[in-house]
Formats: structure tokens, C-alpha cells, sequence
């Protein structure tokens, strides 16, 4: 008998919840940032319930590097969320392709980006975008401010200033001039060739004409920067070649180097750790009065699920991903991840605050192997990684490194055959 | 004369384990196989013969990656043939020295390490040879050999030979306990009757214990054969899927695990890393043939 009473109440409840659900909307949101899962519950949601009554959003986000199988299978079941979290380039283009992605073109928000912005979740020509850009990370260096005033040393805006700078820091012998090793590669080509380079290449119009086969990787523009980095080795510390991305992070924010090639991504971390006071230069240009280019890397955006039931909510809850208000919010709450819109957005942090600065002096551009030139074998980002690292070895000449990425981009790449 | 009654039992007792065994051994196995013939071509999978293979083996940007990693293969497997097995057959007869003393507390520290997984001893041994943090400068510094010193791991002309050190220090307790084992079941009458005959100390292990424990050591040989050929863990662990520097210390296990998962931008591609799969399989088929025929038919034994 009481059993039987227990059983009708729970249907009643059942039954009770599902029409309270009926009214309203619930969109789910596909991820893989599950570091900011109380940011999203706490601050990015309840900010948007508040404006849009009936809908109701979730955040269900999975480990960063079980993100692409997991949502892969979970589309292919049909049981993915409304909104799906795009990885930048090929991962999310190949979603597009299979049709799992919406054509967002027509959404009137995406105004308020740039194509710079955009081209990350673009078909090849550009015609068709499926997806909202969400932020963005910027390269350049984030110095130790009370090194450089102990030792008397200015901030350098040029290449000349810069080796200048960081000779006096070697003299003096106090601190290890740059924090940055080889053993991990990928900073080698992330945070010195990519950071650099766009100053050499004039962002857009080379990384454009590398992908329209105008330009080469033998070419000045392109080989040049493996120069640079060639007189970077010498300010690293001892037994660089075994230093990993980790002790450089550990190097710099105990005080023991002075300059650290960085990507915005790092400043929350450093707040954290590091009991000095910290500001940032963009890379140096070669000579002074020269525009400067910065490498504004696109790295996360939001799409829709095509199979989506409620394609009008999902596109409510798009349109305010892309208004002022959402960039504000998400700029804030993660610092060194840079909203994309348009519309300037008011930073709190210092640090992050001077890096975004950047964008109204320089052009943006983002990382030169990541659109296109990365599809096929070999894959010349991991390429990029290597020769990097023999750069700053000095292990092999800058011409012949822009002869080897050239020689197996052409092997695959039709507009460079 | 009955006729023997089928043996049922037989085949209900075996079944589990032939099940299981086929389920997650021979058909992933000869699936991995079958899938090195097949190739991706607009998000369908085409059947393309041996084309994977002549990829691999001809084509230049695939058959130097391969070249390098098997060769690369060859210099940690002989690396532990020759320091990790006579290291262990050392210490193994030392061990059975009737006075030696603590000879239980010198065995477990050896075998310690061989329990520990390769991602402890990966990041371990790269904190301990650190340029930075590692004891290893500050300990060669206080015996004033600091010079000696170099960032082993990030040099590729060392890199290789020290992960594999590395991995003779954790596995060095394997062919120690094998060796120990068959020390062990020499009978004493062998070795009494040697002493006679005026065959002691040195001469009695090169002459009478080593020709018995042959047999143990050519175990040891294809055991560290058909490890180091599957080895992947220790060389992920310390430098990663890209196998720094250089590709100095790329071997089959990490080549394969990149191709097959993709890295970073690389997307992957299960078609061509099933392919370096059943090379892989191949080349420890050909090794443990080779073994099993060529060299353990021929070994002679004895009877103790």
C-alpha cells in the first residue's frame, strides 16, 4: 500500500516536472573547457536566463583531448547538445562538411566580427561561416618589471632594442634572459616563429599569399625569422635543449628570467604565481617607424547542432554570445582570453588589459600553418615545430630550413606544385 | 573396443578463455590488419590493397620517418642486449653467492623499479637530469666533474642512448629474477663434482653454470626483443608524441601512435597507422621466428 503511494507521487512529480519543462526551452552546451565550468554556471548563464526567460541553458563540457571523439560520436548518435563549442580550422570545418554544423552567414550578429576573427571557422573561400568566435589569444612577451628597473633597461619596440636588451640582461648575469627551452618544440614554433614572424611576413597579406601559393617558405619573409630566433639561443639558459614548457613557466614566475615568449593564455597563471610585478611588448619591429603585426590566434567559438530542435533559441542564445555584453563577461572572467567582437571591451586586468591594447596599433593576423597548410602529409605545423627548434640550436641555416618546410608543403599542396 | 566418447568438458572448460582471448586479441589483431588495406577517401573507406605498405616503404616522406624510427628500434634493443642482460646476469650470479650478505634487501631494491609505471620514471628521470632542477648537475658539481654534464635528453645525438639507459634501470631486475631462478635450480652435486675436478670461483660460473643457464638467457634476449619492439611508454612519457628532439627518439611505437591518433594539427589516420602496425607485428614476427628456429632448436640442453 505504501508502496503504491510512494510510486504515484513520484509519477505526479514526473509528470509535474515535464510540464514545467515544456514551457521553457533548455539548450545544451557542448565543450570541452571544463576549467570554466563554474564561470559558465555562475556568471555567462544566469546573466543570459535573466535577459531571455524561457530559455534555459546547460553547460556540459568533457576533457579537452576526449572533446573531438566524444563529440564526434555523440553527433553521429544524434544525442549532441543544441550548441556545440568549435575548435578552431580543420576539426570544426570537417563537422561543417559532414553537416553537423548550421550555416550561421545570416545571423545578423556576425557583423560584429572581423574576418580576420572568422576565418577560423570558415569554408576555404570564405563564403559560408558556422560558427561564432568566441576569443582569441595574442603572442608577444611578458616581462619582469622589476628586472628590467633594477638593470635600467627600457622596454624595446625594435629588434635592435630588443637584442640589445637582452645582452645587458646577460651581462649583468642576474637573470636568464629569455625563459624558453627546446625540449617540448612546440614554443620553439608557437611562441618564437609564430610570435615574431607575423612583423616579417606582414601578417595577412604574406600568410594570404602563402596560402594562394604566391609567396614561398624560401622566401625572405619566411626564412628570415629562423634567422632571428638563430640569435635567441645564446640568451637562453644553460642546458636549454632539456628545458620543458613547464620549467620555463616555473623559471620566469620565481624571478630567475627576466623575458618570457609568451601567449596571452598564460596570464592568469602568472597572476597566481608570480610575486612581481609583470607587463608585456609586443614583438619588436625590425626597424623603427614599422607597422606592427601581432599574432591574434582565433582559438575557440560556438556553433549550432544542425539537428537541433529548437533552432530559434539556439539562435537567440548566438546572437547574445556575439553581443558586447557576453565579450565583457567572458574577457573578464578569463584574462588572456580575448573576446573577439568589434565592440571595444573594457579589461580589468592590467596585464591582459596592455596586451589587448595592442590590437588598435597593430594588425592582427593569426598562427601562419594553421589554416589549410596543415592538412596534409606532412603536417607542416609539426614541421614548423622542428625547424624552430634546429633554429635556435643553429643546427641548420635558415635557407635550408625554408627549403625542407617548402619541399614538403610542395609535395602535397597543389597551389605551391 | 569402445569408441573414446567425445571429450565435452574439454571444450566447455576451454571455451571462456578461447572467447575472451578472440575477442580482445585476434579479431582486433587481424581487424588492425585488415584495415592497413584500406584508405579514406571523401568520408568513405575504399579498399586499396598493399597501397598503405608502398606508402610506408617507398614513398620518402613516409619511408624516411619509418627508416629512422626502426633504426632508432635497433639502437634501444641493442642498447639493452648489451647493458641491460649482462648487467643482470652479474648481478644474478653475485646474488647466488652462498655468503653474500642482504642478498633478499639487494633484489627487491633492483627489482624495485620494474614495477613502477614508465610515466613515474619518465618524469622522475627527467626531473633528476634537469638542467634546471635535476640533482644530476649539483651531484657531478660536487665532485667537481660539472663539465661532464649536458642536457642529455635535449641533445639528439644523446637523447636516445640516455631513455634508454633510463629504461635498462627500470627493467634491470627482469632478467636478474630469470637468471636468479635458474642459478638456483643448478644442483649442488654439479657443482661439487666441478670443485673436484678442480673448476672453482670464476671458472665454475663461465664453465658450468653459464652453459646451463643458456637457455634462460635466449628467453631473456626475445623477451627484450618483443619489449623493446612494442616499446612506446617510456619514450611518450619523457619527450612526447613528437618524439624530440628531432625525431632522435622516435621509435615504431610513437611513429605508429601519431599517425594513427594524429597530433595536434595532424589529423589521424587509422588506415596508415594500421599499416605501421602490421609492420610492426611483422618485424616481431620475423625476430621471434628467427629465435624459435634459427636459434633454440640448435641450443643444446642438458639434463641436470
Amino acid at each position: 500500500m505504501r508502496h503504491r503511494n510512494l510510486k504515484i507521487a513520484l509519477l505526479g512529480t514526473t509528470l509535474m516536472a515535464t510540464t514545467a519543462y515544456a514551457e521553457d526551452v533548455t539548450l545544451t552546451i557542448e565543450s570541452w573547457r571544463n576549467d570554466d565550468l563554474t564561470l559558465w554556471q555562475e556568471q555567462i548563464i544566469p546573466a543570459f536566463e535573466a535577459q531571455h526567460p524561457g530559455i534555459k541553458v546547460e553547460f556540459t563540457p568533457s576533457a579537452p583531448a576526449e572533446y573531438n571523439a566524444v563529440l564526434n560520436s555523440k553527433l553521429d548518435a544524434g544525442s549532441a547538445g543544441d550548441l556545440i563549442t568549435c575548435r578552431p580550422f580543420d576539426a570544426s570545418l570537417a563537422l561543417y562538411e559532414a553537416g553537423h554544423l548550421s550555416d550561421l552567414s545570416s545571423v545578423e550578429a556576425m557583423s560584429n566580427f572581423s574576418d580576420v576573427a572568422k576565418s577560423a571557422w570558415q569554408t576555404d573561400d570564405g563564403s559560408v561561416t558556422f560558427c561564432v568566435p568566441m576569443a582569441s589569444v595574442i603572442h608577444g612577451f611578458i616581462y619582469n618589471k622589476e628586472a628590467f628597473a633594477e638593470l635600467g633597461i627600457e622596454v624595446p619596440t625594435t629588434e635592435d632594442e630588443f637584442f640589445a636588451a637582452l645582452e645587458k640582461i646577460k651581462e649583468d648575469g642576474t637573470y636568464i634572459p629569455l625563459a624558453m627551452g627546446t625540449n617540448d618544440q612546440w614554443e620553439a614554433a608557437t611562441m618564437g616563429y609564430n610570435n615574431i614572424g607575423p612583423n616579417y611576413w606582414k601578417g595577412e597579406e604574406g600568410r594570404q599569399a602563402l596560402i594562394a601559393g604566391e609567396q614561398k617558405l624560401t622566401d625572405e619573409p619566411w626564412t628570415a625569422p629562423f634567422a632571428t630566433l638563430a640569435r635567441w639561443g645564446e640568451y637562453m639558459g644553460d642546458g636549454f635543449e632539456a628545458q620543458t614548457y613547464p620549467d620555463s613557466q616555473n623559471i620566469f614566475t620565481l624571478g630567475r628570467a627576466a623575458i618570457y615568449p609568451a601567449g596571452s593564455w598564460e596570464i592568469s597563471g602568472f597572476n597566481a604565481q608570480a610575486d612581481f610585478e609583470m607587463g608585456a611588448f609586443k614583438p619588436p619591429v625590425r626597424s623603427a617607424g614599422d607597422t606592427c603585426y601581432i599574432s591574434d590566434h582565433t582559438d575557440i567559438g560556438i556553433g549550432m547542432n544542425a539537428a537541433t530542435e529548437h533552432p530559434e533559441a539556439a539562435e537567440t542564445f548566438l546572437t547574445w554570445v556575439a553581443s558586447p555584453e557576453f565579450a565583457e563577461i567572458f574577457g573578464n572572467a578569463l584574462p588572456g582570453f580575448f573576446p573577439l567582437s568589434s565592440t571595444p571591451v573594457e579589461l580589468q586586468d592590467p596585464l591582459a588589459k596592455e596586451i589587448a591594447e595592442w590590437r588598435d596599433e597593430c594588425e592582427s593576423t593569426i598562427r601562419s600553418t594553421y589554416q589549410i597548410l596543415s592538412r596534409g602529409t606532412p603536417n607542416l605545423e609539426n614541421e614548423t615545430w622542428g625547424a624552430s627548434v634546429a633554429a635556435i640550436k643553429g643546427a641548420k641555416s635558415p635557407e635550408e630550413l625554408g627549403a625542407e618546410l617548402q619541399e614538403g608543403l610542395s609535395s602535397w599542396y597543389a597551389p605551391h606544385q | 573396443m569402445n569408441r573414446p566418447r567425445f571429450r565435452w568438458h574439454i571444450v566447455v572448460f576451454l571455451a571462456p578463455a578461447v572467447l575472451v582471448y578472440t575477442a580482445v586479441m585476434i579479431f582486433p589483431l587481424f581487424n588492425t590488419l585488415r584495415l592497413a588495406l584500406y584508405t579514406e577517401v571523401d568520408q568513405s573507406r575504399v579498399f586499396v590493397g598493399l597501397q598503405n605498405f608502398q606508402t610506408l616503404f617507398f614513398d620518402p616522406i613516409w619511408s624516411e620517418q619509418f627508416w629512422n624510427a626502426l633504426g632508432n628500434n635497433f639502437w634501444f634493443f641493442l642498447i639493452h642486449m648489451l647493458v641491460q642482460n649482462p648487467i643482470g646476469i652479474a648481478l644474478a650470479a653475485l646474488l647466488s653467492h652462498p655468503r653474500l650478505r642482504f642478498a633478499a634487501l639487494y633484489r627487491s631494491a633492483i627489482f624495485i623499479p620494474t614495477i613502477l609505471s614508465f610515466v613515474i620514471v619518465g618524469f622522475a628521470w627527467k626531473l633528476i637530469l634537469s638542467p634546471i632542477w635535476g640533482i644530476a648537475p649539483s651531484m657531478l658539481d660536487a665532485i667537481g666533474l660539472k663539465s661532464l654534464f649536458a642536457p642529455w635528453l635535449g641533445k639528439e645525438e644523446y637523447a636516445l642512448t640516455t631513455l634508454a639507459l633510463i629504461s635498462v634501470w627500470q627493467f634491470v631486475g627482469i632478467p636478474m629474477m630469470l637468471i636468479y631462478a635458474a642459478l638456483l635450480t643448478i644442483p649442488e652435486e654439479i657443482l661439487e663434482a666441478g670443485e673436484i675436478d678442480g673448476i672453482t670461483g670464476a671458472a665454475a660460473f663461465w664453465k658450468i653454470k653459464l652453459p646451463l643457464i643458456l637457455p634462460s638467457i635466449g628467453i631473456i634476449s626475445i623477451l627484450t626483443f618483443v619489449g623493446n619492439f612494442n616499446a612506446f611508454d617510456l619514450i611518450y612519457a619523457a619527450q612526447g608524441a613528437l618524439a624530440g628532439p628531432d625525431f632522435s627518439t622516435d621509435i615504431l611505437g610513437t611513429f605508429m601512435y601519431r599517425t594513427f591518433f594524429g597530433f595536434q594539427l595532424q589529423l589521424g589516420d587509422p588506415h596508415m597507422g594500421s599499416a605501421i602496425a602490421g609492420a610492426m607485428f611483422a618485424i616481431i614476427l620475423v625476430g621471434v621466428c628467427i629465435y624459435l628456429f634459427g636459434i633454440q632448436t640448435r641450443m643444446r640442453r642438458y639434463q641436470l
